[in-house]
């Protein structure tokens, strides 16, 4: 099961943080600080994979970002590794091209695609169809909302 | 830094130009998101971010508390407020907002709420009631996405006491026509079963409903409640075995839609949670395991692509090889797999390779021979997560040849590595390997010693004590022992003669403890010396007053001669008004004893530490102090917790609806009892400050919960608590044996085949002989029938054997040719391949568990008792073949025997009322049945052995254990023999450990067959709690003050039963009468229940009637009683 997925950029900022089992607050912020700094400090060549605690980090960078993502023990890191890759792909398809910026400015769209593909620490929907399907779904619903609202009222 | 600004504005023409545009809200308010992003990457300095971000703050505040805004404005203000809160910046004054939002926005600003929620709030915040709510109305809604928000938003955060108010809705959804509702409904019922699987005791039919759903999307969802439900109970599931190789073969075989692939790999998450359930369901079975050999074949075959996904599954793959009943093909196929990511170039897939040679090294050593210069180049490679796992396999293989070499290397590991977790769990594994395999005296105390000095005061404390226990305890040769200490005494008093400040606490303590039992032994050592040395500790600024205490306690016993004693007499002056009061008394203590020698020879008398010492856990010899103190006037006992409630209560508002039943229920007393004098404690102890509780209970004695143990009837014990422990840890050992004898084979048969590569450098050949050595398959040949021993080290001493380890050697002969190979998986001893592979049979559990049990570096004695019960599951296989045989001529009806067993029910049990006599287990001779007893204040397991042979049954021996229940034996001699065709019984009496809805104990019997070898039979006996619980007779007043002490609680509507007005209490006659609840009062409305689990833990409810249903409240001091007994309250009144 999965634990926490962290995005965070080359210098240590925090783009995205998704807690999949409930977590103090202080907790969090302390989780945050080791993640960075154990994964910034990882030397190029080295391997995906982290020990922290009883859990497994699995980070990888895409460009300027990178994804940190925090299993049980038992589980199998490669498939953890696919995880991180399968989520980008997502962004890619929903976004085009997807860059840092578009995960800082729409940060709430990475978080419903997240929230779309990943549930309660689990895969939910491993077709990608299916989650673009539901995200752009709820996009539709709101922008035809949000043209009836805007429309002046005659 | 400005790069990114640049592309900022470079990635944003839409959004800027979009901005100028005017009315056009969302824009705007986007680009004010990205004003703040911008104006933050332009800032130079922490200290002017935060000025911004608290400017941005305030004016959000300001905007989310106007009555102005609009819900479309307050999406964009939450969506600013958690950008600020991602930055480390609190905003919590929009949490109320985010809910409002979450509750009164459309669509997308419902969507944008609920995410703020779920990132704001934590599931035990308050503020989550109030989205309960809302859920519930989401749920309902006939708009498909505030259906699937609701259904993610519960799955990510619920407050576990309010499932049950929507468990229904989400059930309901498991039927919806949508396919993503039906997903999101199985996810969110997942997720309910991790966090309270009772709750979703009863729909579990409904999960096999979703297992065979259509769309493939929700069937992959199911098999996430069914792996955690198989991995609890791989028992209940083994009929579904067919349908998961089904799908199984079907996935692989590409007959799943296109999108699902990801990389042309045809469902790949499915493929390994698939891969994962049949390893859990066909460990240890045979007949499973065969069904699936197919299936896993194909999987190997079909995964060739060169793909992370594909090593992924192969990885899977062949650990479910390895982890079910054993297919030589198979397993060739998967070891040639292991070999593919060993090999690989591809730093990652090494990584898994040593982890799946971890896995299975144990049962095929070759392997970890194969691979010896790939682990050794691991092993020096400049990362350090590689290393630490080839330590982890290493761990594995370790052996009386290779440890000195092993340690090393994880010693070195040790000295660089700076995580605190990894230090912990390898200086434990250190320890275990030194206490195992320690070649010499000085390696082991060296060893220990760099152990204490790296681990800290960080690592497990059982490490410390167990290494002072060996040092007590002491091994059979006395000669070997006296040695040991005195290098252990030497090394020490070298260490304290250098820099004795730097040293670990926890290290300070086991040297001063040594020192004060054995420094005798070296007779040059001047008793005054070594004070003088210790009292340098004392003095050190570093030094923590506990080890303080410990060298005190060690001046204590060395205190002598003159230049002893006026050292002890300086030191105890010095501390004698220290403030901190245990150092206080220590020093006390020293001054008086160091001047009573004859005194301080009783009390601390010199190598007499080994006998336990009888505790008088009740403290009864304060018993007359106590009495005489409450007849003085003092107030009576009260532990903290209760005590700390009491100051709660006080303190703060009352908001628990006893504060309005309070009127009713005192009116009604003093219109029945006008003088009654417990009136006005009662109503005290309802404002919550009564201190008069513990002479309510009935008893006088004093509430021992959480009081340390620090006096016996001899006096203050705590010099010699850890002797005393050390006393009751003890296992007998006499598992040893064979393992020794396998040590000593390896040792002299020194056969390293170091497989030849191509150009390794002469120091890693060096290396890898002394790694590998004894790993070699040859030496297997002499494994078996010999007999000679050389001595292990350390090995424990086998006391006087107890009737367990009758038991447990009775087991270890019946099993004719195994108890060798047990013994050698379990030392980690890999000498024999062959051996092991055919043991794989039934041993993967046992060495997976033997691997949890060895990574939690627990002592040996753990290890020992897993392997106990590890070995009993292959005996009870040979045993029900037996019976399947074997059955027929014992298909005698049942009912018959059960009365004539019944008439075998001790007579002083005959007046109560016993549950159905059940059947345990059988084989040819004999049978084993139970009941149990309800009498008034007990519970007693009767056990029926009945003898079906011709021929007398002799040494029977039957164990009863559990972990949720404490057995204890009622006759006084415990059954021995059984004459032919004849019946014994065996009382136990049972009484509540930990409270759960079932409790169970699992049990073993043992007999001998005057021809024949010993057998044994294992059983369990499932009884519900209800079996436990008694009326408990209280009055209204006892109930009020006993309502308040309790803690543990739990709240629930449950149906009415309907009868008019009478309806409250005819609903509590059917819970007194199934239950035996006891009925204190009813008032109007509420009404007032107790019970108790047995004699002195008790339970109390209160009802009241609201809303046509029955609101429940439970509590009790005992954790979970109050949730499993809500549980069979629901039954009771279901059933009705």
């Amino acid at each position: 099961m999965m634990r926490f997925l962290l995005l965070f950029s080359r210098q240590g900022k925090l783009r995205l943080q998704k807690w999949f089992t409930p977590m103090a607050e202080r907790e969090k912020k302390k989780i945050i600080r080791d993640m960075t700094t154990m994964v910034l400090a990882r030397q190029p060549r080295s391997c995906n994979f982290l020990h922290w605690k009883d859990l497994k980090v699995i980070y990888k960078r895409y460009a300027s970002l990178y994804f940190c993502l925090a299993v049980d023990n038992q589980e199998n890191e490669l498939l953890a590794l696919e995880v991180i890759h399968r989520y980008v792909e997502l962004l890619d398809k929903y976004f085009g091209n997807v860059c840092e910026l578009d995960i800082i400015f729409n940060f709430e769209k990475a978080y419903f695609i997240l929230d779309e593909f990943l549930m309660g620490g689990e895969i939910q929907e491993t077709s990608k169809q299916m989650v673009n399907r539901s995200i752009e779904a709820s996009d539709m619903l709101q922008e035809t909302m949000e043209e009836y609202m805007s429309k002046p009222a005659f | 830094m400005s790069d990114v600004v640049e592309k900022t504005l470079t990635a944003l023409p839409s959004l800027l130009s979009l901005d100028s545009q005017p009315g056009s809200a969302k824009l705007s308010s986007t680009s004010k998101l990205g004003n703040l992003v911008r104006g933050i990457t332009e800032l130079t300095s922490k200290h002017e971010e935060e000025k911004l971000i608290q400017r941005e703050l305030a004016s959000i505040k300001e905007q989310v508390s106007s009555p102005n805004t609009s819900m479309r404005q307050m999406k964009e203000l939450m969506v600013r407020a958690i950008y600020c809160e991602m930055l480390g910046y609190e905003a919590s004054f929009s949490y109320i907002h985010a809910i409002k939002l979450a509750q009164q926005g459309t669509a997308l600003e419902k969507r944008v709420g609920y995410l703020a929620v779920s990132l704001f709030l934590n599931e035990s915040h308050e503020l989550l009631l109030l989205l309960v709510n809302t859920v519930l109305k989401d749920l309902q809604s006939t708009n498909l996405i505030e259906v699937c928000m609701a259904l993610t938003v519960v799955s990510q955060m619920f407050p576990k006491d309010m499932i049950p108010a929507i468990l229904p809705l989400v059930e309901e959804k498991l039927n919806h026509q949508k396919e993503i509702i039906r997903r999101k409904a199985v996810l969110a019922l997942y997720k309910f079963y991790l966090i309270a699987p009772n709750q979703v005791q009863h729909i579990h039919n409904k999960f096999r409903k979703a297992l065979c759903d259509k769309d493939p999307g929700v069937m992959t969802a199911s098999l996430h409640i069914y792996l955690q439900m198989i991995q609890e109970n791989p028992e209940g599931y083994k009929d579904l075995t067919a349908s998961f190789v089904t799908i199984l073969k079907q996935v692989v075989g590409g007959k799943l839609p296109m999108d699902f692939n990801y990389h042309s790999v045809p469902a790949p998450w499915l493929q390994i949670q698939l891969l994962r359930i049949l390893s859990a369901l066909g460990k240890n079975d045979q007949s499973t395991s065969e069904i699936m050999y197919d299936v896993l074949d194909e999987s190997l075959r079909r995964a060739e692509m060169n793909h992370n996904i594909t090593y992924a599954i192969l990885y899977e793959c062949v650990k479910c090889i390895y982890t079910i009943h054993p297919k030589s093909d198979l397993l060739e196929k998967a070891a040639k797999c292991i070999g593919n990511f060993v090999l690989s170039p591809k730093i990652n897939l090494k990584y898994l390779g040593l982890k799946a040679l971890t896995y299975v090294v144990q049962q095929d050593p070759k392997l970890a021979l194969q691979h010896q210069m790939t682990i050794i180049e691991c092993l020096d490679h400049p990362d350090l997560i590689i290393k630490r796992e080839t330590l982890e396999l290493l761990f594995r293989i370790t052996n009386a040849q290779n440890v000195t070499v092993i340690v090393e290397k994880m010693l070195d590991f040790l000295r660089v590595s700076t995580d605190d977790y990894t230090t912990i769990d390898l200086v434990g594994k250190v320890a275990e390997l030194a206490e195992k395999y320690a070649p010499d005296n000085e390696w082991f105390i060296e060893t220990m010693n760099t152990v204490f000095s790296v681990g800290g005061d960080m690592m497990q404390p059982d490490i410390p004590n167990s290494f002072l226990k060996l040092l007590s305890e002491g091994f059979d040769s006395v000669e070997e022992d006296r040695k040991l200490r005195l290098f252990a005494v030497d090394s020490y008093v070298s260490l304290l003669q250098g820099e004795p400040g730097k040293l670990p606490q926890r290290f300070l303590q086991v040297i001063s403890w040594v020192l004060g039992e054995y420094s005798h032994l070296r007779a040059e050592l001047q008793p005054s010396t070594v004070m003088r040395l210790l009292s340098k500790l004392l003095d050190t600024k570093n030094t923590s007053s506990e080890t303080k205490t410990w060298v005190l306690m060690t001046m204590t016993k060395l205190c002598e001669g003159a230049a002893g004693v006026s050292v002890a007499q300086e030191v105890s002056e010095a501390y004698s008004s220290s403030l901190d009061t245990v150092l206080r008394q220590r020093a006390q203590e020293l001054q008086h004893l160091s001047q009573d020698s004859e005194l301080r020879a009783r009390v601390v008398p010199r190598d007499a530490g080994l006998e336990p010492l009888e505790v008088d856990s009740s403290l009864s010899f304060l018993d007359g102090f106590v009495s005489e103190a409450l007849a003085a006037g003092a107030a009576p006992y009260k532990p903290p917790h209760q005590r700390q409630e009491e100051l709660a209560q006080a303190k703060a508002l009352s908001l628990e609806p006893y504060g309005l039943s309070l009127p009713i229920s005192i009116s009604s007393c003093s219109i029945a009892d006008r003088q009654s004098p417990t009136l006005l404690s009662m109503s005290s102890g309802l404002s919550g400050d009564s201190t008069d509780l513990s002479h309510k209970g009935g008893s006088t004695t004093l509430k021992l919960d959480g009081v340390k143990r620090v006096w016996g009837k001899e006096g203050y014990l705590a010099q010699r608590e850890p002797v005393e422990e050390t006393a009751q840890v003890e296992v007998p050992s006499p598992f040893r044996s064979p393992s020794q004898q396998a040590e000593a084979d390896s040792s002299h048969s020194q056969t390293p085949t170091p497989v030849p590569t191509p150009e390794p450098t002469q120091e890693r050949q060096q290396l890898a002989s002394s790694l590998f050595v004894g790993l070699s398959s040859q030496s297997s040949v002499c494994l078996m029938g010999k007999s000679e021993s050389a001595p292990q080290r350390f090995k424990r001493k086998a006391k006087s054997p107890s009737s367990s380890s009758g038991a447990s050697e009775q087991i270890s002969n019946s099993l004719v040719s195994a108890p060798s190979t047990v013994d050698n998986l379990l030392c980690d001893n890999l000498l024999d391949a062959n051996i092991s592979s055919e043991l794989a049979v039934s041993s993967p559990t046992q060495t997976s568990r033997l691997s949890q049990s060895l990574t939690t570096a627990n002592g040996t004695c753990d290890v020992e008792l897993t392997n106990t019960k590890g070995s009993n599951p292959s005996l009870i296989r040979d045993i029900s073949v037996a019976v399947a045989a074997d059955s027929t001529p014992h298909e005698d009806p049942d009912k018959p025997k059960d009365l004539c067993l019944s008439s075998h029910l001790p007579a002083e049990l005959s007046g109560f009322s016993h549950s159905e006599i059940t059947p345990l287990c059988s084989n040819q001779s004999l049978d084993l049945s139970a009941c149990h007893v309800q009498q008034k204040d007990s519970l007693v397991l009767v056990v029926f052995i009945y003898n079906s042979s011709y021929s007398d049954i002799q040494q029977i021996l039957l164990e009863l254990d559990s972990d949720d229940l404490e057995v204890s034996g009622v006759c006084g001699s415990p059954v021995q023999e059984v004459g032919s065709q004849s019946v014994a019984v065996c009382q136990y009496s049972l009484s509540v450990k930990r409270p759960s809805v079932h409790v169970e104990v699992g049990g073993m019997v043992s007999y001998q067959l005057p021809v024949g070898t010993p057998q044994s039979a294992q059983f369990s006996y499932r009884l519900p709690l209800t079996s436990f619980i008694r009326p408990l007779t209280l009055s209204t007043e006892e109930y009020g003050t006993m309502w308040l002490a309790f803690s543990h609680d739990t709240k629930q509507n449950l149906t009415l039963i309907n009868a008019g007005h009478e309806s409250l209490a005819a609903t509590l006659n059917v819970l007194k009468k199934k239950l035996q609840l006891h009925i204190v009062e009813i008032i109007g409305l509420e009404g007032i229940v107790a019970c108790r689990l047995l004699q002195d833990q008790p339970c109390l409810m209160h009802c009241r009637v609201h809303a046509g249903t029955l609101a429940v409240w439970l509590r009790s001091p005992v954790p979970d009683l109050p949730d499993c007994l809500m549980y069979y309250c629901q039954r009771a009144l279901q059933e009705h």
